[in-house]
């Protein structure tokens, strides 16, 4: 279970004040709320990369407020993917668990098997150069799973892909979802993409987070 | 009502490359000047003179040493002052383009009296410097430091301090822009991936600012090679012993030998372009500039 208690960020002019929010484990979560509302100032906060002024964090029965981004066991998929330059995709996707210290043929099996499933083999030998932006989030994705976290943050993943890219990205985040039963937060300033990809939706407005 | 047809854009391109041309001229015209004055014969002239030799070699063996300590200190500079909050941020950025702005021979002043006038622990900087390479010497008799000099100034360490002065604020400019061109986020996600701030640079910013770094490197190099002032003041200019290929120039000029000077002159010119040519190539890669 993901657990944001009273959790309060300032960031220049922009504040969020005493933020709650509850995420059942293996439940998929979505957070909407129009740009500039601060989602991705929450989920940067979910994974200490950005610091709260009060309240807890909660992960998985852990306080992890204080601990560093390394120590919360989580994946993150940023806006755009925003991947490795200078490593191969298959670089890039065993670097989580090779950080984590897996061995190299484990990391590599992980690999394998996370780009079987986003169907992404043919790109395993590539550098990101050049890749497409439904390719890019699916790497991003693989990459963020490889070390079998307990929680996935992902930042509006479909926001930079066309119609079709879409339905198939949203299809195959839901079947990695239901295979690993990791939890995920996924944030959108889309009502369509969330009541599809939902268990429960969340909307940020004005500061105040509510159950859509 | 008639629209009216937009003026034609043959004036605005005929401004713009009269103006970027005729300074491209006045460059290529001091070529053909320095071209036009020397001769293979004297370069080769120039290349047999035992003193222009080995200034040539310990221009190379300065120029390296600067350009490898300025990227030692550019790259961590230039990381902290792109990547972090602190007080006073923009006071250290502005201190550290200070050389670049000064005049070289304030630089040359400024380092001989800050090694001869400034005092701490009763010694100047100098006697420090001393003492420590004594120390170091009695220590460590038949280490290849036993050959390193007595002290900095009017020595060998000050060509090197000199340049580097100049040339490390170069190195950290290029290293700032460089990991200014770099997203963030990378390094976020690789914290999340499990690494600390050591993992995350060394594994994935480093690889990304390699072409910043031989750029800066570069330019470092090639800024060493073009000091003068600072050497002159600091270092002096004694034939063979603090001679490095800009005093050589002086040297020539000051003996009335200036074919030599116009002929070591050309060999600085073509070593320059070389490496001007090269970082314009790095930078084209990865957009640097």
């Amino acid at each position: 279970m993901v657990s944001l208690q009273n959790i309060s960020i300032k960031l220049g002019s922009f504040t969020l004040d005493q933020v709650s929010m509850e995420i059942p484990a293996s439940k998929y979560c979505v957070l909407m709320g129009s740009s500039g509302s601060g989602k991705t100032t929450i989920i940067e906060a979910i994974c200490g990369l950005r610091k709260i002024r009060s309240g807890k964090i909660i992960i998985n029965e852990i306080d992890v407020t204080g601990l560093r981004p390394s120590d919360r066991y989580l994946g993150y998929v940023p806006q755009e993917g925003v991947l490795f330059s200078t490593m191969t995709i298959r670089e890039q996707i065993a670097f989580g668990p090779l950080v984590r210290g897996w061995n190299k043929r484990d990391a590599l099996e992980r690999t394998e098997e996370l780009a079987s499933s986003l169907e992404i083999e043919h790109l395993l030998d590539r550098k990101p150069a050049g890749l497409s932006g439904g390719e890019a989030q699916r790497v991003s994705l693989a990459r963020a799973l490889a070390s079998k976290p307990n929680l996935v943050c992902l930042d509006e993943p479909l926001s930079a892909l066309d119609e079709d890219n879409r339905e198939m990205a949203c299809s195959l985040i839901k079947k990695l979802h239901h295979q690993e039963g990791f939890t995920v937060l996924h944030i959108t300033h889309s009502a369509s993409e969330a009541s599809l990809m939902g268990d429960l939706v969340f909307r940020l407005s004005d500061g105040v987070l509510n159950p859509a | 009502m008639n629209n009216k047809k937009a003026p034609s854009d043959i004036p605005f391109y005929a401004a713009m490359w009269a103006a970027g041309g005729m300074y491209f001229v006045l460059i290529i015209s001091l070529l053909y000047a320095d071209a036009s004055y020397t001769s293979v014969a004297s370069i080769g002239e120039a290349l047999q003179d035992k003193s222009i030799r080995a200034s040539i070699w310990l221009t190379m063996q300065t120029c390296w040493i600067t350009a490898v300590l300025s990227i030692i200190v550019a790259v961590p500079t230039g990381y902290i002052l792109t990547r972090f909050k602190f007080p006073l941020k923009r006071f250290f950025d502005s201190i550290i383009d200070i050389p670049i702005v000064l005049p070289p021979l304030v630089i040359g002043l400024s380092l001989l009296i800050l090694f001869n006038q400034v005092i701490l622990f009763d010694k100047t900087i100098e006697q420090l410097c001393a003492s420590f390479l004594n120390s170091l010497r009695s220590m460590l008799p038949n280490s290849p430091i036993f050959d390193l000099p007595t002290g900095i100034t009017y020595k060998v360490p000050a060509i090197i301090l000199a340049q580097f002065t100049v040339s490390c604020a170069f190195a950290i400019r290029t290293m700032r822009n460089t990991f200014e061109s770099l997203d963030p986020r990378q390094e976020n996600v690789a914290l999340t991936l499990g690494c600390n701030r050591s993992k995350a640079f060394w594994k994935v910013v480093l690889p990304q600012a390699s072409f910043g770094i031989m750029t800066a490197g570069i330019l470092a190099w090639a800024r060493a090679l073009g000091e003068f002032g600072p050497i002159l003041v600091f270092a002096g200019a004694t034939r063979g012993k603090t001679e490095v290929l800009a005093t050589t120039v002086f040297l020539e000029i000051s003996i009335g030998n200036l074919e030599g000077a116009v002929a070591v002159s050309f060999l600085m010119v073509s070593a320059a372009l070389i490496v001007l040519v090269m970082v314009r190539l790095l930078g084209s890669k990865k957009r640097v500039w």
